[in-house]
């Protein structure tokens, strides 16, 4: 039976917009899907969400765009859909009538910029003194004062997203991480994640069923808490049947990152962590005198693919995962030639749907690759939890601390900055709580992290050992060139 | 002649790296590393006969840590002389 496949209408929306898109792929591409695609999902005649069918079908226009990879002369892999921002109010601090004109005026008393005044027994806020900190809703005993942010603003804690003359949302590339934050925020699907789902249906098409080259699918750990109507092992049977040659897990990247990684901290003896994409960019930007802090060893995500193009020199990669980062990730230096596309699970499922594969009803494809250190990834803690274990082994401390959303990153990285941190690797992920629960998820909450819990305690391998000598045994010589990469980076500093 | 031990999901959990390690040290044993070069690979298609094992263009199935030694000696040995 099929529960309810996503936590939002908007997330649906993106979905049947890449679902249909997949399937006039299948037919041949041609223009008149921009007209036949936004009418199959919104037939009308009435609107059932936006003011008239016509709209509805413009922003399916919109949507369909970056469904085929977007904006090509943008490089940032989220962005605004300008019709469909409903130019949210930005007022600030609001009194609403639940203000009953009550004689403490603890709104007043509380306001560090004396913005409140009582006018005619009713709370007033000058906007020119409010700074907007808050703390007239908290003091306020009938609730009634409110903070009005945009959604998308306040999800960003990068603060790369501003409003613009005309009203409507506006992204700083230059601040912006890539986080998708904003993406499962906006309560309009305003702001979305381009797809790369046309590369991915090219890689395999071109493959002639993996005889041309074989096509590799890295799934990331955190799959472990979506598609909740089936067992995983359904989905890589799915997968399979979708083209792929064969389905490994990332995890077993993560593995060797681990390996590395924890040999660096042995060497360089402050770390922060390198396998989320929009960490080292959040570091980059807003913490540029830490980057030197960066491990240079590369994302699970790439360690996986060098493994499989060690062994498989022609082999093509398609990492799918939770994050909306991995998709500018993947285009970087560093892992470029190791994989050749990335996919959401919102994507995966479009394409399953596609195809009309019901997951639930197939039989069972193993996957078990990595250890148990490597699935822990998916959650906030994981690498801190590996890192200990392999630091008390090689004989050197670890003082680590998990960091998940990037409030928690910056305060952490500000005690570093000052030379007050009692740590010295720093585990950080711009989602909350870790990829577990990423932009790109099909569904979010709590239970994921019991899921990736019990999934770790499947792993055939209990620690990394096995597993990291698969690298050296195919060649993949990682370890040389991160150390050389760290040298070279330590060097400025001397 | 390259010899593929298969890593995919399926012939792991049947203990591929068992057979690697054993695959190693017999190498070793009978002083052959300049014959047998050992690799690694992503499924061979073989899911049902794990672990599978290809020596240049031939199979060498339903390897396991228990009788690895005797398939080595039996099967992979001769191919070299």
């Amino acid at each position: 039976m099929k529960t309810r496949l996503f936590d939002t209408a908007v997330q649906q929306l993106k979905y049947k917009v890449i679902k249909e898109l997949i399937k006039a792929y299948d037919k041949g591409l041609n223009n008149e899907i921009f007209h036949d695609i936004p009418i199959r999902i919104m037939p009308g005649p009435e609107a059932s969400l936006r003011c008239c069918v016509y709209k509805e079908r413009a922003i399916l226009q919109e949507r369909l765009k970056l469904a085929m990879g977007g904006n090509k002369d943008n490089p940032n892999v989220v962005e605004v859909i300008d019709i469909a921002c409903d130019e949210c109010p930005v007022d600030g601090i609001f009194v609403t009538p639940a203000c009953r004109g009550c004689i403490t005026h603890r709104c007043a008393e509380v306001c560090p910029k004396n913005a409140i005044t009582i006018k005619d027994k009713h709370a007033v806020v000058d906007k020119e003194k409010c700074i907007e900190c808050g703390k007239c809703t908290q003091a306020c005993p009938y609730n009634a004062l409110v903070l009005q942010k945009r959604p998308c603003v306040n999800s960003c804690k990068a603060g790369a997203i501003t409003v613009n003359a005309s009203k409507k949302a506006e992204i700083n590339n230059d601040k912006c991480v890539g986080c998708g934050a904003c993406v499962y925020q906006c309560p309009f699907g305003a702001v979305a994640d381009k797809s790369y789902i046309l590369d991915a249906l090219d890689i395999l098409k071109n493959s002639e069923n993996n005889t041309k080259y074989k096509v590799y699918a890295i799934i990331a750990p955190a799959i472990v808490a979506q598609f909740n109507y089936a067992r995983i092992e359904q989905v890589i049977t799915g997968m399979g049947k979708l083209g792929f040659f064969q389905v490994i897990e990332t995890a077993l990247g993560a593995d060797k990152t681990l390996d590395v990684e924890a040999d660096e901290l042995g060497e360089r003896g402050t770390l922060t962590t390198s396998c989320c994409p929009a960490f080292v960019k959040y570091i980059e930007t807003n913490f540029p005198d830490l980057a030197k802090y960066i491990s240079s060893t590369p994302s699970p995500m790439v360690m996986a693919g060098r493994l499989i193009k060690a062994m498989d020199s022609t082999a093509k990669v398609v990492f799918v995962g939770p994050c909306t980062a991995k998709k500018f990730e993947f285009k970087s230096d560093k892992a470029k030639d190791f994989i050749d596309c990335v996919l959401s699970f919102e994507e995966l499922q479009a394409f399953l749907d596609a195809r009309e594969i019901d997951v639930s009803t197939l039989e069972d494809t193993a996957l078990n690759n990595a250890s148990y250190y490597g699935r822990i990834f998916a959650r906030s803690g994981g690498i801190v939890e590996g890192v200990t274990e392999l630091a008390a082994k090689r004989g050197f401390e670890a003082k680590p601390v998990a960091m998940s959303g990037l409030d928690e990153c910056k305060k952490q990285l500000m005690l570093l900055r000052a030379g007050r941190s009692p740590f010295n690797f720093f585990e950080g992920m711009a989602c909350d709580g870790g990829c577990v629960n990423g932009a790109l998820c099909l569904h979010h909450g709590p239970k994921s992290l019991t899921d990736v819990n019990k999934y770790g305690e499947k792993a055939k391998e209990v620690s990394v050992e096995n597993t990291v000598k698969l690298y050296d045994l195919v060649g993949a010589k990682v370890k040389d060139e991160t150390v050389e990469a760290a040298a070279a980076k330590d060097k400025p500093k001397k | 002649m390259i010899l593929s031990v298969c890593v995919g999901s399926s012939c792991h959990l049947k203990g591929s790296y068992d057979v690697i390690e054993t695959f190693k040290r017999l190498i070793e044993k009978h002083g052959v590393a300049d014959k047998i070069e050992l690799r690694a690979c992503f499924c061979l298609g073989r899911c049902s006969n794990g672990v599978a094992v290809k020596a240049d263009a031939s199979y060498v199935l339903d390897v396991n840590g228990a009788n690895a030694e005797e398939k080595f000696v039996n099967e992979i040995l001769p191919m070299v002389g």
